[in-house]
């Protein structure tokens, strides 16, 4: 397994820590869920930075109140046709304004890369090895996007609404 | 017709390079079957009993004749000659090498077809009203909002790995040809009060090992909000649907589950978030996709030319063609010609390669070539002058693509069944040979009227048998083949699911059980007029049980 951050691989600085082990004082940890719940006020009084992760079955508007101290949600794909934690990662991004670290984990593989990027996610715990080196190359594999999500990149009917439209039919009339 | 752009061009290219390098992957190891069996799926790319298959969506069931040669030449090429279309406005083809894959979609992309989600938990082919822009009964073209929800969904990085499948079909005519309320989603153009159009939402409706109808959860949906109410239903499904048992996985369970209104005000509550944003449609967008819908350069004319009129009264063969095969345009002195599929002793659905080239060089001469794709595996020339129908039937006539059976028992509907599907427990296609040769007398079939069989080849339905006005399902008994026979099922927009009618009988007594059905509706029937799923709705179906009953 290896971590991708900004589009490269990089070590990963977050410690998981286990329902019953000790927090360490000054590292950046990740928690599960109901540790994070049960605690919530002692993890918002560390100082070193908190993540947590998210079960895929667990409305994420549960994490709401919670999302400015957090500097780390990680959504589960147990199995990547499982794809639960694609609607999570949207919502946590679009509605709850999210701006923190969204990860990607479980089975998590190239030929999703960039249904993720589009979701919201900025980091991938990827399975694979010759993934994670790929990651540049998949996250390239379309240019063309129908539909808006929040990450910003351009749909074709943004490009398309606005060009005459008897132009594009003689360029286009190929068929 | 829909003519695709750069943007839709570049997308289906940037998918064939991408499934390449997945063959790539699978082989050389780097992907097992596991994971590229998910990958080829997204692609339409099935192993069945013999061979790998791929299905090739249509959307909304509208083909140039460029696209039905380039089928044509895929079927040569790649596969064994012919192709077989499907109930939902797809063709497949059954014999395809895995090597051949990526190169067969390659030429498909150069003319804008893939099979890009026509299987796997994604939202499938977005299908529709084959009569779409000509049916004299509709309020708008249908396909607009059909092409409207494709590209949204098409390789939406949210609903791509869902609990099931997922599939979408569009209506706006006031008689439904596109068995909407058998759909997950199904989307009905319709008049309020006021007279503005706008969309009745049904949701949950499919086949399968547990049949349920479509149910409302939104009378009325204003046009413009069509795209982010789809994305609130699939939103809701994609976290709510069950995936721990796929038999339980599609949005009827949900629906069913949780009470179509609780699944309602889910749907509700999640739409009222998004609706303003970036998903609510202008005037503007809608009208760029409406543009890039064309229409033929229509004359004036005026209905029955003389030209007709004379080959009605002097060709007694054209003439029950044309009562069978000819439905009314919305364009006074043109038709819609339904093509059957379904000739005596032949496989339904099936067209070689060679009728392909005939079809799309009689859509150029006849039908501006434009070709349409309907869920009752015929094909349909939805653009022909009246005056060119004689010529048109003799052209038709020579390919054997006219057999006078529309809408008859022997335009039978069937899945491939045993004979090609690695899920079948039976054999659906020689059960319909069977039977359109039992019912090969054209005079005994129109006296009859109207009347659909339905066959699929085991429970999941892909035949459509609970909404056959006859519906027969394949089941396994001890290892040999069974079947199991309802009545009185419907897809149109009185839709019903059939009911059984007794216990299953062996292969060899299908074929009798339905003669016996069609007897008995024959001596049940009030006058010769009353269609056989008219007359069940009038009596019932233990008049039809007691009379298999006495026999079988």
């Amino acid at each position: 397994m290896q971590l991708i951050k900004g589009g490269r691989i990089v070590e990963d600085g977050f410690a998981r820590v286990a329902d019953d082990a000790p927090v360490p004082d000054r590292l950046p940890v990740i928690v599960p869920a109901a540790r994070f719940l049960a605690e919530a006020d002692a993890f918002a009084a560390r100082e070193a930075p908190t993540g947590v992760v998210w079960p895929n079955d667990r409305r994420v508007a549960e994490l709401a109140p919670y999302l400015d101290r957090l500097a780390l949600v990680g959504l589960v794909f147990p199995v990547f046709r499982d794809g639960r934690a694609f609607s999570q990662a949207r919502l946590l991004r679009e509605r709850h304004g999210f701006r923190g670290e969204l990860r990607a984990t479980g089975q998590v593989l190239r030929d999703q890369f960039l249904f993720m990027l589009r979701a919201g996610f900025d980091a991938f715990e990827v399975t694979k090895d010759a993934d994670a080196a790929a990651f540049a190359q998949a996250a390239r594999r379309y240019s063309v996007f129908y539909q808006p999500t929040g990450d910003g990149r351009v749909t074709a009917r943004a490009s398309r609404v606005g060009r005459p439209a008897r132009d594009s039919l003689e360029r286009d009339s190929l068929l | 017709m829909y003519v695709h752009d750069a943007f839709d061009r570049r997308l289906i290219a940037e998918r064939v390079e991408e499934f390449r390098d997945q063959v790539r992957r699978r082989l050389s190891g780097e992907l097992n079957e596991d994971e590229f069996k998910l990958l080829r799926l997204l692609n339409g790319v099935y192993l069945q009993l013999h061979a790998y298959m791929l299905r090739i969506g249509i959307p909304y069931g509208t083909l140039s004749s460029a696209q039905l040669r380039m089928l044509a030449h895929v079927a040569r090429r790649y596969d064994r000659g012919y192709g077989h279309f499907t109930t939902r406005q797809n063709i497949q083809f059954h014999w395809i090498k895995l090597e051949d894959l990526p190169d067969a979609m390659a030429d498909l992309a150069r003319v804008g077809l893939h099979g890009i989600q026509t299987s796997g938990n994604s939202v499938r082919n977005v299908t529709t009203d084959q009569w779409a822009g000509v049916a004299p009964d509709e309020i708008e073209d249908p396909r607009v909002w059909a092409e409207v929800v494709r590209q949204h969904v098409t390789l939406h990085p949210e609903f791509t790995f869902m609990p099931r499948k997922f599939k979408i079909a569009v209506g706006t005519a006031a008689h439904d040809r596109a068995a909407l309320r058998i759909h997950d989603l199904a989307l009905r153009l319709h008049r309020n009060e006021a007279g503005e159009a706008g969309f009745e939402v049904m949701v949950g409706g499919g086949l399968g090992r547990t049949p349920f109808l479509a149910k409302t959860i939104k009378q009325f949906l204003p046009k413009h909000d069509v795209l982010s109410y789809v994305e609130a239903v699939l939103r809701t499904y994609n976290q709510f649907g069950r995936r721990d048992n796929a038999w339980k996985a599609r949005i009827k369970i949900l629906v069913h589950d949780l009470g179509a209104e609780a699944f309602g005000r889910e749907v509700e509550q999640e739409w009222q978030s998004i609706k303003d944003g970036a998903l609510a449609l202008d005037d503007a967008a809608v009208a760029e996709i409406a543009a890039r819908f064309r229409y033929p350069d229509y004359e004036r004319l005026a209905d029955d030319p003389v030209e007709l009129k004379e080959a009605r009264a002097g060709d007694r063969r054209f003439e029950t063609w044309h009562r069978s095969a000819v439905a009314r345009h919305r364009l006074p002195g043109y038709a819609i010609v339904t093509l059957s599929l379904k000739a005596e002793g032949e496989t339904p659905g099936d067209a070689t390669a060679a009728q392909m080239d005939a079809i799309a060089d009689l859509a150029d001469r006849y039908s501006s070539g434009e070709i349409r794709v309907g869920h009752e595996q015929n094909l349909a020339l939805p653009h022909v002058r009246q005056q060119d129908l004689y010529p048109l039937w003799r052209a038709l006539d020579a390919i054997g693509v006219a057999t006078p059976n529309v809408g008859l028992v022997s335009d039978i509907i069937a899945c491939p069944g045993l004979d090609y599907c690695s899920l079948a427990n039976a054999r659906s296609i020689p059960i319909a040979q069977d039977l359109s040769r039992r019912f090969r007398d054209g005079d005994l079939a129109r006296d009859l009227g109207r009347l659909h069989i339905n066959i699929s080849g085991c429970i999941n339905a892909c035949g459509h048998h609970h909404v056959g006005h006859i519906g027969i399902l394949g089941v396994e008994k001890n290892g040999e083949e069974y079947y199991q026979v309802t009545i009185g099922g419907r897809a149109d927009e009185e839709a019903e699911l059939g009911q059984l009618i007794g216990p299953a009988v062996p292969y060899g007594e299908v074929a009798n059980v339905v003669e016996d059905i069609v007897a008995a509706y024959v001596e049940l029937r009030e006058r010769p007029g009353e269609i056989f799923i008219d007359t069940v709705k009038r009596i019932g179906i233990e008049p039809f049980k007691e009379r298999v009953h006495a026999t079988h």
